[in-house]
């Protein structure tokens, strides 16, 4: 297979900022002058290339949703670029909005909400067709949609026409939301946590079919985990969020084997290993993720970061590449 | 053909969630009480000209007046001679019109104003909302009443005045739980294969809150055929026809109370309040069979 590096890029994200207006309580309203803001996406780029897994990683509240949920305009950005195939995507409107829908897919978490329980799976499936005006007779329809149903590895999906969601299992109902994005032919997928809500038997049937569809059609993901051991079995690069930043960006063997900046180092230590040398340490967080009302200043990671001087408290460290094809924001590294 | 197997295997489903619908719903011993009277009441309005003789409502001069019951006069005769349970018969068919074709009428603003209010929220959700405030506080008598003497009285403006004023509760209910079903990832599932507001509303919030929708349409039905009785009473009703509340509103005029005509005023009462408490009962019962919720686990 040719490098992912050499391949041309699909989306460009160049500082993507999703800024929410918070509610304040009635004192801080009354007594405060300025505007809360939360800033759950606060300048990220990264690209993705075709065919190519990238994986957004971090904990909850880092707002890894919050950015790929911005790329597919489901979230309005409230500033950056984002770029597919070339078009910035914030100006879209209409029916190139649609179009764009169409090329850009998304995969939920948990596929027992993201289907409508009053829908049959050859409605779900279909639904898109529909609304997008794709075919028009009923024939040509089924066909689509038993085609997108094989494709996502359901077995005999001519009888599963007329079930609904609650009557299929775990996995096949995240299957049925994937045939459901797989009917328009999309070339980029968002999945937010695609099996974290599946039994553990069941995942690596849905990673296999995520993966063999980027083989077998060039489609493109962004992969949005918590948990890295994942994000290093699947994706081709790795980046790692942390309160509305990427810290760290690189492919998926350079992050998980030698993490450069202390966030990475702190969550790969705890990736549970059979092998694990004696006497290595887990290097276990403190605290919790900072309210991102109110994001520290300097290095926004140096309240909880083992290695923080006083420099990371005052400045804020620059997003650059420290070797080739690999980005971390940190002054020590 | 394909497209006719799906077709058939619809069938086979709906008949399957009817099957599966009845199955809960028959363990609700105030539904079935609630159904038992319901379909006995909508037989009485089918079949009612059927059932009687309309010479027993000619004021022929002949029968005798305020005729207390006896066999032939069951439930004795009014002040012209008429006989009341060839009345109260015949009368069941208004009712029951004015009824389901009020609530009709009543869900159906409800059902969507409160959907686009809740779907689209802000100013929209703020509008619709404050106009239908105006319609909850307004006191519902008099502008039923004002709006009956303007119209005229036939029945299809009882039907009107009665429909237009009473969605507003409806609206609400229906707005809450619009809110609560946009909010479902499936809905933004929708949004991301580039659905507009239209297709969303009507075909992901509005199955969703139709078990609402059913639930309430026959509790307002209820207070429709009481609000016609009501209307009827205080004789804004519609004169070319036999009512319930027309009944009511004759006996109280005529003097039903001083000649102690007890089998005068007591039937439509006792009819009008039968039919109001069976839909509600069927009501609370639907209400409890699509709401898990509420649903009782029988041991």
């Amino acid at each position: 297979m040719e490098s992912i590096v050499a391949r041309p890029d699909l989306l460009e994200v160049k500082d993507l900022q999703v800024h929410f207006a918070a509610r304040l309580n009635l004192l801080n309203a009354l007594f405060t002058k300025q505007e809360a803001v939360v800033r759950a996406v606060d300048g990220i780029g990264f690209q993705i290339r075709r065919g190519e897994i990238l994986c957004l990683a971090g904990e909850s509240g880092s707002g890894k949703t919050t950015a790929g949920k911005a790329l597919l305009r489901l979230v309005e950005p409230t500033g950056g670029e984002i770029l597919f195939n070339g078009e910035d995507i914030r100006v879209f409107k209409g029916r190139r909005l649609k179009q764009f829908r169409q090329e850009a897919q998304i995969i939920f978490q948990d596929p027992y909400e993201s289907l409508n329980p009053r829908q049959t799976v050859f409605s779900t499936v279909a639904e898109p067709l529909e609304v997008n005006g794709i075919c028009a007779c009923l024939k040509e329809k089924e066909e689509r949609v038993t085609e997108a149903l094989e494709d996502a590895g359901l077995n005999n999906p001519r009888e599963l026409f007329l079930r609904y969601p609650h009557e299929l299992s775990g996995g096949q109902r995240q299957r049925l939301a994937i045939a459901g994005s797989l009917v328009l032919k999309p070339r980029f997928i968002m999945a937010d946590e695609p099996v974290s809500m599946l039994d553990l038997s069941i995942r690596a049937g849905i990673l296999k079919l995520m993966v063999g569809l980027r083989d077998a059609r060039g489609i493109s993901y962004l992969f949005i985990t918590h948990d890295l051991s994942l994000a290093w079995m699947v994706s081709d690069r790795i980046a790692v969020m942390y309160l509305g930043k990427i810290v760290e960006l690189g492919s998926a063997d350079q992050v998980i084997k030698d993490p450069l900046h202390p966030y990475t180092r702190a969550l790969v230590s705890v990736i549970p290993a059979p092998r694990r040398k004696s006497g290595e340490k887990r290097a276990l967080l403190q605290g919790e993720t900072p309210d991102p009302v109110n994001i520290p200043p300097g290095c926004r990671f140096h309240p909880r970061c083992p290695q923080a001087g006083s420099r990371c408290r005052e400045e804020t460290p620059t997003y650059t590449e420290v070797q080739a094809g690999r980005f971390a924001a940190c002054f020590y590294v | 053909m394909l497209s006719l197997a799906v077709n058939k295997d619809a069938l086979v489903l709906f008949k399957k969630n009817l099957a599966s619908f009845w199955e809960i719903y028959r363990r609700n011993t105030m539904g079935l009480i609630g159904l038992f009277f319901l379909i006995f009441f909508g037989l009485l309005a089918f079949l009612g000209p059927h059932l009687v003789s309309v010479t027993t409502l000619v004021v022929d001069g002949v029968t005798q007046t305020l005729h207390p019951p006896t066999p032939g006069y069951w439930l004795g005769t009014d002040n012209l001679g008429k006989d009341i349970l060839a009345g109260l018969i015949i009368g069941t068919r208004v009712s029951l019109l004015v009824g389901v074709a009020a609530a009709t009428i009543s869900m159906t603003i409800g059902t969507i104003i409160g959907i686009v209010s809740g779907y689209y929220g802000k100013t929209v959700d703020a509008l619709l909302m404050r106009f239908t405030d105006v319609f909850l506080v307004i006191p519902w008598l008099p502008l039923v009443l004002a709006m009956a003497a303007l119209l005229g009285p036939s029945l299809g403006n009882i039907v009107f005045v009665i429909g237009i004023t009473s969605w507003a509760g409806t609206a609400r209910i229906i707005r809450s739980q619009t809110l609560s079903v946009k909010e479902r990832p499936y809905v933004e599932r929708a949004r991301a294969i580039g659905a507009g507001g239209t297709h969303i509303m009507l075909r992901h919030i509005l199955p969703n809150v139709f078990p609402l929708i059913y639930a309430n349409t026959v509790l307002v039905a209820a207070i429709a055929i009481l609000s016609e009785t009501t209307l009827s009473f205080l004789g804004m009703g519609d004169p070319t026809r036999i009512s319930w509340g027309m009944m009511l509103h004759y006996a109280y005029e005529m003097g039903a109370v001083i000649n102690m005509a007890w089998w005068w005023l007591l039937p439509p009462g006792i009819f009008v309040v039968l039919v109001v408490l069976s839909f509600t009962f069927v009501g609370y019962a639907l209400d409890e069979v699509f709401n898990p919720k509420l649903r009782r686990r029988d041991l």
